[in-house]
């Protein structure tokens, strides 16, 4: 029997059926567009449809309905946050805007979009576990930073930040912060009264819902500009064709999500970090053992290159993703690994495992048998790490 | 299922011909850096009457473009003579392949390089070289971007270990930017002296450390 073991869930999950059957009537029964509440019945349902998924997705952060908007996913999300805050407050504040080096490529290259326009972006570095130095971040805030963008949970290593602590910064100093959610939401609880985060981005395509539907929580009186023009959808921040069908199937696998299924998970990603630690020597964990999204274990295997790692994995019918320079289209090392003080070779030998629901401890078993097999001969080809044995 | 290499590269890579290394080879090359992402180590035996090449064998820190052009490279130059072996190309190793991905093609260059490089130093250890070039400071710095620094991953050159050259009637002094107790100063030494000492005209090679 073909095995197919998925352990990359942090880049795409499988569909949950329970979400495709509570999209459906919305493309056969339900399928107009969002009207106003003076519109035809169709029209009138679609638009509550809407309302409720919004209910849902803002509830689950502790939000206000009219504090969501729902994207494309979150790509557009942190565009939208990083951009439509530049927007609206570069003339007016300043042009001075704090991310953290370890974002992942949204957050990243809307920084970098911006540094061409004459913003100014400083880079906040991460310690060893990859977590930002907020010492270092209180003095870089000044009257002209518009916004600090710094993730909940990092995409590679799956390190939390202490956002709050963060935030309650951002706020002391009257900056606006945005947090991407993107790896921790539904898996680890959010809650905006609590977390002093004016914008955070989410998306539905890291927990069973659909891909091309994210969306980006707004505090209430946030100063942002609209960046996709069009209608007048999304209380006017978002033109565009109300995704609706994506909308209610972002709902459902919000829904779907519980706390029982956030600790199974927790438990085979802590059990192949020990089953790893127990049977393949010289490895090193990416990232922090504690504050850690319970999906994540990332761990680097030296003197082994990635792809090559990979590649032997996918023939056993497993998948997972390595920060190899190979692996990737750029041919770039991992940026979150350098950031981590990692050299290339720890980049390199990197192998990201991402869990969800439907991954069992029997593939943690297997899966780790097979690596034990695949790290041993790689190393018998590989002329590092020799020289101990001689 | 669809694998990025074709069946050819998969089971080159799978089961890679001729792995490993050979103790006290007549030649013998590394070429990379783990900081590249690739490395690759060659060995050769060569019958000093025919030249052929005898025995080869090879280790790969790579992806699997890297993994699968060491291991045919190794098949075609088993039984050739070095002055064959050395015309191996890059295209030839690809096409006994069936093709590598256009992307992939510096990690595959890097093998036939090692290949070459291991057939000279043969040739150097065993007096063949034929152009004969005076060793400048130019070429003994050509010879060190070879010898890595394991600190960095690197070469020596790049990451601004070697603080001084000198040639002079064939014999070689290179200063190194690292106390001589240092972990990797031993490593780093008889790396150097080896890449150099080949050299037809250098008679001495002494490396001294700052501290």
């Amino acid at each position: 029997m073909e095995k197919n073991i998925y352990l990359d869930n942090a880049a795409a999950t499988r569909l949950d059926e329970k979400v495709l059957e509570a999209m459906t009537p919305s493309y056969f029964d339900n399928y107009s567009i969002a009207t106003s509440e003076f519109g035809y019945s169709m029209g009138i349902d679609a638009k509550d449809a809407l309302a409720e998924a919004r209910k849902t997705l803002a509830n689950r952060l502790g939000a206000e309905p009219e504090e969501f908007i729902f994207t494309s996913g979150s790509t557009e999300s942190s565009n939208l946050a990083l951009k439509g805050i530049a927007l609206a407050l570069g003339q007016k504040k300043g042009k001075h805007i704090i991310i953290s080096k370890v974002e992942d490529f949204p957050v990243l290259y809307s920084a970098r979009a911006l540094e061409k326009e004459g913003f100014k972006i400083d880079y906040i570095d991460v310690d060893e576990f990859g977590f930002v130095n907020i010492d270092k971040l209180e003095k870089l805030i000044t009257k002209e930073t518009i916004l600090v963008s710094i993730q909940h949970a990092n995409q590679e290593i799956g390190t939390l930040q202490d956002i709050e602590k963060i935030g309650n910064l951002c706020w002391k100093k009257h900056t606006v912060f945005h947090t991407d959610a993107t790896h921790s939401f539904t898996r680890v609880p959010i809650d905006v009264k609590d977390i002093p985060a004016d914008l955070i981005t989410v998306s539905a395509h890291t927990i069973h819902g659909p891909k091309g539907i994210g969306g980006l929580y707004i505090r209430k009186g946030t100063p942002i500009a609209k960046i996709m023009d069009g209608g007048f959808q999304e209380f006017n921040l978002r033109g565009g064709m109300d995704n609706i069908t994506g909308a209610i199937g972002f709902a459902k696998a919000v829904d779907l999500v519980t706390e029982e299924e956030n600790i199974r998970i927790k438990k085979m990603s802590k059990r192949i970090i020990e089953l790893i630690f127990e049977k393949v020597p010289e490895v090193t964990l990416n990232g922090d053992l504690e504050s850690r999204i319970p999906q994540n274990a990332n761990i680097s295997f030296h003197y082994v290159e990635g792809e090559s790692i990979t590649l032997h994995l996918d023939m056993y019918g497993i998948s997972v993703s390595t920060g190899s320079a190979c692996f990737s289209k750029s041919l770039e090392a991992s940026h979150v690994i350098a950031a981590i003080g990692g050299d290339h070779e720890r980049a390199h030998g990197s192998i990201r495992f991402s869990f969800g629901r439907y991954n069992t401890m029997e593939e943690v078993e297997y899966v780790v048998e097979t690596l034990a097999s695949v790290i041993k001969n790689l190393r018998i080809i590989s002329p590092l790490g020799k020289e101990k044995e001689e | 299922m669809s694998f990025p290499y074709n069946d050819v590269v998969l089971e080159h890579f799978k089961n890679p011909r001729n792995i490993g290394s050979i103790k006290d080879p007549d030649g013998k090359a590394t070429e990379g850096s783990p900081a590249c992402g690739d490395m690759v180590s060659l060995y050769l035996n060569v019958d000093p009457k025919t030249l052929i090449i005898s025995d080869i064998k090879f280790e790969s820190y790579g992806c699997a473009s890297n993994i699968a052009t060491g291991s045919i490279i190794t098949e075609l130059a088993k039984g050739q003579t070095i002055d064959e072996a050395k015309k191996i190309t890059w295209k030839q190793a690809s096409e006994a392949l069936g093709g590598l991905p256009s992307i992939k093609v510096h990690c595959s260059v890097l093998a036939i390089e090692t290949l070459r490089a291991a057939i000279q130093n043969y040739e150097e250890k065993n007096g063949l070289v034929t152009e004969k070039v005076d060793t400048t400071v130019e070429v003994i710095t050509k010879r060190l971007k070879k010898v890595m620094n394991p600190i960095k991953g690197l070469d020596m050159i790049r990451t601004n270990l070697v603080k001084d050259i000198s040639v002079k009637d064939g014999i070689v002094d290179i200063l190194i930017d690292l106390p001589e107790n240092h972990q990797f100063a031993n490593a780093i030494k008889s790396d150097a002296i080896e890449k150099i000492e080949t050299l037809w005209d250098v008679k001495e090679v002494n490396v001294t450390f700052t501290e």
